[in-house]
C-alpha cells in the first residue's frame, strides 16, 4: 500500500462509471436506471474533485453545480415514471413504447 | 490536521463503492438496490472528505443521501414492486452491453496509464478550515450567473415534476 496519488481516484471514479454504464444497458427496471445515471454523475463528480485537489477550487464548484442538475433530473425522472406507471401499470424499460410505432 | 492511515481509508472507501454499485444494479428488489447505492454515496463523501473537501462531502450526504434517496424511496412505494420482482432482471442484450461497457472501461484505463503523467503529481495545499469560506465567495463572485441559472433549473425541474406527476384533471 504505498502513496494515494490522483490515478487511483480517477481508476475508482471509472470503475464506478462504467458499471452505472452497464446498469443502464442492461436493467428492465426504469427505477433502477435512474439510480445508475446518479452512479454516473457521482462519477464524474469524483474525477472533478480529484483534479481539484491538483489545480484550485473550480472542480468543486462544478460538482456542486452537478449535484442541482441531478436532483432536478432526480425529480423530472421520477415524475415522469410515475406518469407512465398511471398509464400503463408497468416500470419495465422494454414496455416504454408510447412515441414508437 | 494531517491524515492517518490515507491508503487503509482509501482502499477501504473504494471497496465499499464499488461493491456497492455493482449490488446496487444486481439486485431484484428495488429497495435493495436504493439501500446500496446509500453506501455508495456516504463512501464517495468520505473520499470527498479525503481530498480535503469537506462541503462537497457535506452536500453530498445531505443532497444525495438524504435527498435524492427519499425522493427514490418514495417513488419505489408508488410503483408496484411485486410484479416488478417476478420478471427477468435483466434485458435481452445484456451481454452485448456489458462487453461494450466493459471495452469503454479498458479504453479509460488505457487513457489513464498512458496520460497520468501530464497532470502534476503534487497536490496543491488547501487548508480545509477555509474550504466553505472560498467556494461561498467564488459562488457569489465569478459563478453568481451559474448560481442564478441553477436556481431557475431548479424551479423549471419543481414545476415539471409536479405536472407530471399529478393526476389528470
Amino acid at each position: 500500500m504505498g502513496e494515494i496519488t490522483t490515478l487511483h481516484y480517477l481508476v475508482v471514479a471509472a470503475a464506478l462509471f462504467i458499471i452505472g454504464v452497464i446498469g443502464v444497458l442492461t436493467r428492465r427496471n426504469v427505477v433502477i436506471i435512474l439510480m445508475s445515471i446518479e452512479l454516473i454523475l457521482n462519477a464524474v463528480n469524483l474525477n472533478l474533485v480529484a483534479f481539484s485537489r491538483l489545480y484550485n477550487l473550480q472542480g468543486q464548484i462544478f460538482s456542486i453545480f452537478i449535484m442541482a442538475d441531478a436532483a432536478a433530473e432526480a425529480a423530472v425522472g421520477l415524475g415522469i415514471l410515475i406518469a407512465f406507471f398511471r398509464n400503463k401499470e408497468t416500470v419495465n424499460m422494454d414496455e416504454v413504447d408510447l412515441l414508437k410505432w | 490536521m494531517t491524515p492517518v492511515a490515507t491508503p487503509f481509508f482509501f482502499y477501504f472507501l473504494s471497496i465499499l463503492a464499488v461493491v456497492s454499485a455493482i449490488v446496487t444494479i444486481t439486485r431484484r428488489n428495488p429497495v435493495h438496490s436504493a439501500l446500496a447505492l446509500i453506501f455508495t454515496l456516504l463512501a464517495l463523501a468520505g473520499l470527498y472528505l479525503m481530498l480535503y473537501a469537506p462541503f462537497v462531502a457535506a452536500v453530498q450526504i445531505v443532497l444525495y443521501a438524504g435527498g435524492i434517496m427519499v425522493l427514490f424511496l418514495f417513488v419505489i412505494m408508488l410503483v408496484n414492486i411485486e410484479k416488478a420482482e417476478l420478471e427477468e432482471r435483466f434485458n435481452k442484450q445484456w451481454l452485448v452491453a456489458t462487453l461494450a461497457a466493459a471495452s469503454l472501461g479498458g479504453l479509460l484505463l488505457f487513457v489513464l496509464r498512458r496520460g497520468h503523467g501530464i497532470f502534476p503529481a503534487t497536490f496543491q495545499n488547501f487548508p480545509e478550515g477555509e474550504n466553505t469560506q472560498k467556494i461561498g465567495l467564488q459562488l457569489y463572485q465569478n459563478y453568481l450567473m451559474p448560481f442564478e441559472i441553477a436556481s431557475l433549473l431548479l424551479l423549471v425541474a419543481i414545476v415539471g415534476a409536479v405536472v407530471m406527476a399529478k393526476k389528470r384533471v
